[in-house]
Formats: structure tokens, sequence, C-alpha cells
């Protein structure tokens, strides 16, 4: 068999933590700083997940640096992470492509052909979220995007994806993204959401409201027109049951941008046979977890997006917890230090998920929640 | 779902309400350096008005997600938290400023390009209708990290409407 690109020995690390968004950032500083040697592997070529295309102040307290813009976040966690670098090993660009039940390895590939085997002693699966999309006549053209892939464009690359964008989907991202594109220079001719109501912080809906830009409640993209690429939208109004009645409006714009919620990254979760359960208000399949983020797998925690889809403040808090969590079963550090750490991040999160959306997520984990796993 | 909740589902406020209050309006009328309005009527996570307010002006939140609350005798129209909050949700008027037709608003402003001192721009209200037009009288950059705080000689009577400006170009 001819054998592409090096494969490599079996590498050894006490923690393995996938995916250096908000929530692996998190879990890696808080491992490390508890004493533990950390290997964390990330698909992307920059560290940051999503942060880094967050050019918009968070929302929290002081603790979750609240009124600083998401990038300058991912950028504070690099700088803390400057400081672990002796025992956290980062491989970017490296994909981590399968869990292995019968030995607890995982394969890695770095680019497309450096491939490496991993032992961890115990995983955080920070693997975040995929970006949901919408079922419509020509969605296949050009122009038609997903609101992850406009923000990479723009505040990534710097490339302004189009003239006049129609928003599909009013939550954070879609308000977000919309006053984004506003400040790029692009024009927001509306935004069409399926609820009564905005999902997002009403302040974000205010935000772009007062610079013209029409909120379509009760409204749903019927199809988009064009030839080659996308030279307009079709909208109209849905009832209770999300059927379309009353007239069609159609809209000329050029970028239709698909903002309509996310879905947890959990492949791995499921190939290392944890116990997953359907929770419609985490927004997909999660893993059932105890309070210190612990998978029904005893070597196995998960955190951020991968968990639940939720705020990046939340995913940094879980990430924290995880790290603590996993210190603590490898025995580092004095179990003082982990119960008052505990104790504050939850606090934390409790306060985070205590507003009109919190609520939502709240019930959602009382689904897949446990106290502590059975020993 | 009639007119006035519609229009407040997507992000408009049509009346005054918790976390959304005028300032009393015996104390307004003689405030040199203007009171704060906030619209911040829905619970969620989030305190720097509070937390960055100099006088305590912005009370304690007992629960980070309450709606703010304001005792307006400690306001001194700083726009510290118009610089600071996430939402954009802060304005301040000033009613004595100018002559009595006049009032200056101090507005947190994120596009470009940036207004121009002594120049004229459009004023929005919060459905981003050009109510009337007004002159920038000071651009500035309190926390230095591109939130722009721009003071604007407005019609004293529209102050309650106007919620933005655009730049004319």
């Amino acid at each position: 068999m001819r054998t592409r690109g090096k494969v490599k020995g079996l590498r050894q690390t006490e923690v393995l933590v996938i995916g250096g968004g908000p929530a692996g950032l998190s879990a890696s500083l808080e491992a490390a700083s508890l004493g533990c040697q950390v290997t964390l592997v990330d698909s992307d070529l920059a560290l940051g997940g999503q942060l880094i295309k967050q050019t918009h102040k968070f929302f929290g307290s002081k603790d979750e640096r609240a009124g600083t813009r998401g990038f300058k976040i991912s950028e504070i966690l690099l700088e803390e992470l400057e400081r672990y670098k002796d025992r956290v090993k980062v491989h970017m660009n490296c994909t981590a492509t399968g869990f292995y039940r019968e030995d607890g390895v995982v394969s890695c590939v770095i680019g497309e052909d450096e491939y490496f085997r991993i032992k961890p002693g115990k995983i955080v699966m920070a693997t975040g979220a995929q970006e949901r999309l919408l079922p419509f006549p020509n969605n296949h053209l050009p122009g038609v995007y997903g609101a992850g892939a406009v923000q990479t464009l723009m505040n990534v690359y710097g490339v302004a994806p189009g003239k006049r964008v129609l928003m599909v989907g009013a939550g954070n991202i879609g308000l977000i993204v919309s006053y984004q594109l506003m400040q790029a220079g692009v024009e927001i001719a509306g935004i069409v959401e399926a609820m009564d109501r905005v999902g997002g912080y009403w302040v974000h809906a205010a935000k772009v409201r007062r610079m013209g830009v029409p909120i379509y409640l009760r409204h749903t993209i019927k199809e988009a027109l064009g030839d080659r690429v996308v030279a307009g939208a079709v909208i109209q109004e849905i009832d209770d049951r999300f059927q379309p009645v009353g007239k069609e409006i159609q809209i000329d714009v050029d970028i239709i941008c698909m903002a309509v919620g996310l879905t947890p990254t959990c492949e791995l979760l499921w190939q290392a046979g944890c116990e997953m359960v359907f929770v419609p208000q985490l927004c997909g399949h999660v893993a059932q977890r105890d309070l210190f983020m612990r998978t029904s797998h005893p070597d196995i925690w998960v955190a951020g997006d991968a968990a639940g889809i939720e705020e990046a403040s939340a995913a940094m808090v879980e990430g924290r917890i995880a790290g603590v969590g996993v210190a603590r079963s490898l025995g580092k550090d004095d179990s003082s230090e982990h119960s008052k750490r505990l104790e504050e991040y939850r606090r934390r999160l409790a306060d985070l998920r205590g507003g009109e959306v919190g609520q939502k997520i709240c019930q959602g984990l009382e689904c897949c929640t446990v106290n502590e796993w059975g020993v | 779902m009639n007119e006035k909740e519609r229009l407040f589902n997507s992000g408009v406020l049509v009346e005054p309400r918790k976390g959304a209050v005028e300032p009393p309006e015996d104390l307004w009328q003689n405030k040199k350096n203007g009171l704060v309005i906030i619209e911040c009527p829905q619970r969620i996570p989030c305190n720097p008005c509070h937390t960055s307010c100099p006088t305590g002006a912005v009370k304690p939140f007992k629960d980070i997600n309450d709606q703010p609350e304001i005792d307006y005798e400690k306001c001194t129209g700083c726009a510290r938290c118009v610089a600071v909050c996430p939402g954009l949700a802060c304005f301040v008027v000033d009613l004595t400023w100018g002559d009595e037709d006049n009032a200056l608003m101090k507005l947190p402003y994120e596009m470009l390009p940036v207004p121009e001192e002594g120049k004229t721009v459009d004023c929005l209200n919060r459905v981003g209708e050009s109510i009337s037009r007004g002159k920038v009288v000071k651009v500035l950059e309190p926390m230095h990290d591109r939130t722009i705080v721009v003071h604007v000689e407005v019609p004293r009577s529209k102050v309650m409407e106007i919620r933005t400006i655009r730049v004319v170009k």
C-alpha cells in the first residue's frame, strides 16, 4: 500500500483539548494553571475560534470582560497562554479526525499530509458548532452564505461579500452580523425572522433598527432569485404553523446571509460512546454531563458550544470548569483550590444564565445534567 | 400582535417601560451637562453601565440580569456609560444647551465615516427616519476603543425621538 504523508509513532499527553475557541482556550489555561501538561489542537490557522471575528463589544460583567470586543478577548486569552507555553503544546491547522474507543487513542491530521496518533490521559472536547442552513429554491446560487462565512470574509480577510444583503434570522448572530456589515459599508435590505420577536438581544435589534433596517417578523425566505448568481430574494409572511400566507415581497439583493442557528459539533463524542441526548433548547444532540462538565465517558469532558449552543461568555466559563474537572481527576494541586474556583465559576454561569435568553438554556441543561457520575 | 407589539418586538421602543424610562422633567430642565436616558428593557446579563458609572447614578444590580435603574439626582451627564455600553443603549440629553429651541445629545457612534466637528448631520429616529438636521459639536473617543461619543446640537422638541445620526455625504 502506498502511504501518503508522514505517519509518526504514538504520542502521549496528560490532557488533550480539541478546539481552540473560547471554551478550549479557557480549558487549556485552567488545566495548565493547575499544573497539567496540555496538548491543544485546532483545525484553523489561528487560535480563538469565532472570537477572532467578533468586532462587537461583549456583554456580561467585568469577569467576562464585558465592554471588550470579542477579538480583543481572544488576544487576552492568547497572552495568558503565552505564560503557560512550557505546559501547553499547540498544534494549529490540526484536525482531530477520530477517537478509538478500544485504546482511547485520538488520530489527528496537520494540514493534509502529517498524521499522528495521540494517547491522552484526559480529553476536553471543545469542538464548537456548525451552522444550520435552510432549504429553499435556488439556495445553491453563489451569493447565498452562512453568517459565519460572511464574518470570516469581512472581519478576518477584510473582504466585503457584496453590496446589498438580506439577512435571514434575527438571533444575536443575524443582528450582530447585520450591524457589522453596515460598519463595512454594506447595505442591509432587511432581516427576516420566523418568530414574532427577535431572538437576539433587544438592544442589538434597536441598533440596526435606528439605522433604518426593517425587521420582518413572522416572515421567511421563499426563494432566491437569479440565473448564475443571487440577484434577489422573495420573502413571505408565515402563520402560526409556519405556513406561508399573504403576498410575496421581492427584494433586490446580491447576498442572502443565513443566520438561522447553530448545532453542536459532536461527532467525536458519538465515536467515544458518550451518552447523548437531543435537547432542542441546546440546539441539537449533546453529551450528558455532570457539574464538572464530565461526560459519561470517565476520561472525556465537554465545554462550549459542543455542550449546547450558548454565548461565548458562557463557553469560557464552561471551559474553566472543565479545566478544573480534568486537573481534579488527575490529582493536580489541592482540592481546596479546585473547590474555590468551581464555586466562583458556577456562580458566574448562574449569573450569565439568569436573563430572558438564559431561561431556555437552563431548561435545556436540566435535560442533560447529572449531579455526579456513579464511580 | 398589534402594531405597537410588533414594533417593540423588532427592537423599537414605543413607550417608557422598566429599563427604559424618561428623566424627571423638573430636574432635567436645569441640569447642566444633561441626564442619561437608558433604553435597555430586556433582562440580559450585562452591567457595565453600573460598573463604569463614576457617581453611582446607575444603581447597583442585585442580579446582573436586572434592567438598569437610575438615581437621577446623581447623574452628571458625563456620558461614560454612553461610551461603554455594549448595546449602544445609553444617550445623554442636555436641555440647558444653547438657546431655548436647542438641546445637546451625546450619542454612541460606531460607523464610518467618523463625523466631523462643525458639520451638519441627519438625525434619525428609532426606525431610521431622518427627522431633522443637527450640528456636530464635539467628537470624542473616551475609551480609545473605536466607539465614538458624538455631541450633536439638535432641535429640543425632538430629543425623545432622535437616537442616532447619519453623516451627510
